[in-house]
């Protein structure tokens, strides 16, 4: 078994907000119809939850369900049983037109923790984030690169891009986060 | 600027979030069509001044393609609709009418 690591092994930073790479994270995922049975029977076996509504996440003991798009969906659980759920979940989409595939590897979540942290994306995307809510999903781009986000905590965010642009996103994040470059407009 | 309403994702995004993909609604000729029929669906375009149907996609977003109706030149959005359609929608081709008595139509 290799030994796993994650794009930039937990590196972090301090500024007016927190930013951390958050290591090893289980990333699964579903493409298929929302209103299939065998799709949402699958998706409450291997997350506990029901398909979330349009932009937002559902969270059980066992896992969490983010909406990507109407077709798809991440499912986010341990990192170490990432493929046993996927091949469960392809063994059960056997005969119905939908898809499981294990993605940890192939992106990075960090987060924002402190009082700024909706402010460090405010500078890199293009959204309101005085106006965005609990619970809800965001997909856009942080400067050049696609990335999803939500609200994971009062004052903390988390964020998913592909592993490829972890540096990139990381540096971003720095400069956005760089002590003396508060705003102080959005709490 | 232009804002377009993803009619899958319902994000309100911006250009930056969104790829162009031209003019809409186009009769795809492939194989057998006679050199006529191709050469209007390679190269021919409307191209108009005013009222146009493209095509765009959700790039940095949810990933879907959408159509959009816009003022090509005072940017003014119409409304924005399925891509699972031959047609845009008859209620907008109505709303589209009341706004600008002298459009010619979506054909
Ligand atoms: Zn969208």
């Amino acid at each position: 078994m290799s030994n796993a690591v994650s794009a930039l092994e937990g590196a972090s930073y301090q500024g007016f907000a927190q930013v951390r790479e958050m290591g090893l994270q289980g990333m699964i995922t579903l493409r298929g119809d929302f209103d299939n049975a065998i799709f949402k029977k699958t998706l409450k076996l291997i997350s506990g939850c029901n398909v979330p509504a349009l932009r937002e996440l559902n969270h059980s003991k066992s896992g969490t369900v983010v909406w990507m798009s109407p077709d798809e969906l991440l499912v986010l659980c341990a990192y170490d049983k990432a493929q046993v759920v996927t091949e469960k979940a392809v063994k059960q989409f056997a005969k119905t037109h939908s898809m499981a595939v294990n993605v940890s590897d192939a992106r990075a979540v960090f987060t924002i923790t402190g009082n700024g942290a909706r402010e460090v994306i405010a500078k890199l995307a293009p959204v309101d984030m005085a106006a965005f809510k609990k619970n809800e999903i965001r997909r856009t781009r942080l400067a050049q690169v696609p990335a999803a986000f939500w609200v994971s905590d009062d004052d903390q965010i988390t964020i998913v891009v592909f592993r490829s642009v972890a540096q990139y996103v990381f540096d971003l994040l720095k400069t956005a986060a760089a002590k003396g470059g508060e705003v102080g407009f959005i709490y | 600027m232009l804002i377009f309403e993803c009619p899958y994702c319902g994000v309100k995004a911006e250009e930056t979030e969104l790829h162009a993909g031209g003019e809409a609604h186009l009769t795809r000729h492939g194989a057998g069509a006679s050199d006529d029929d191709l050469k209007s669906y390679l190269f021919m375009r409307k191209n108009p001044k005013g009222v146009h149907f493209e095509r765009w996609q959700h790039a940095n977003g949810c990933g879907k393609w959408f159509h959009a109706a816009r003022c090509t030149m005072t940017l003014e959005v119409f409304g924005t609709y399925s891509a699972q359609t031959f047609e845009p929608p008859a209620e907008l081709v109505k709303k589209i009418k009341k706004k600008r008595p002298d459009w010619e139509g979506w054909t």
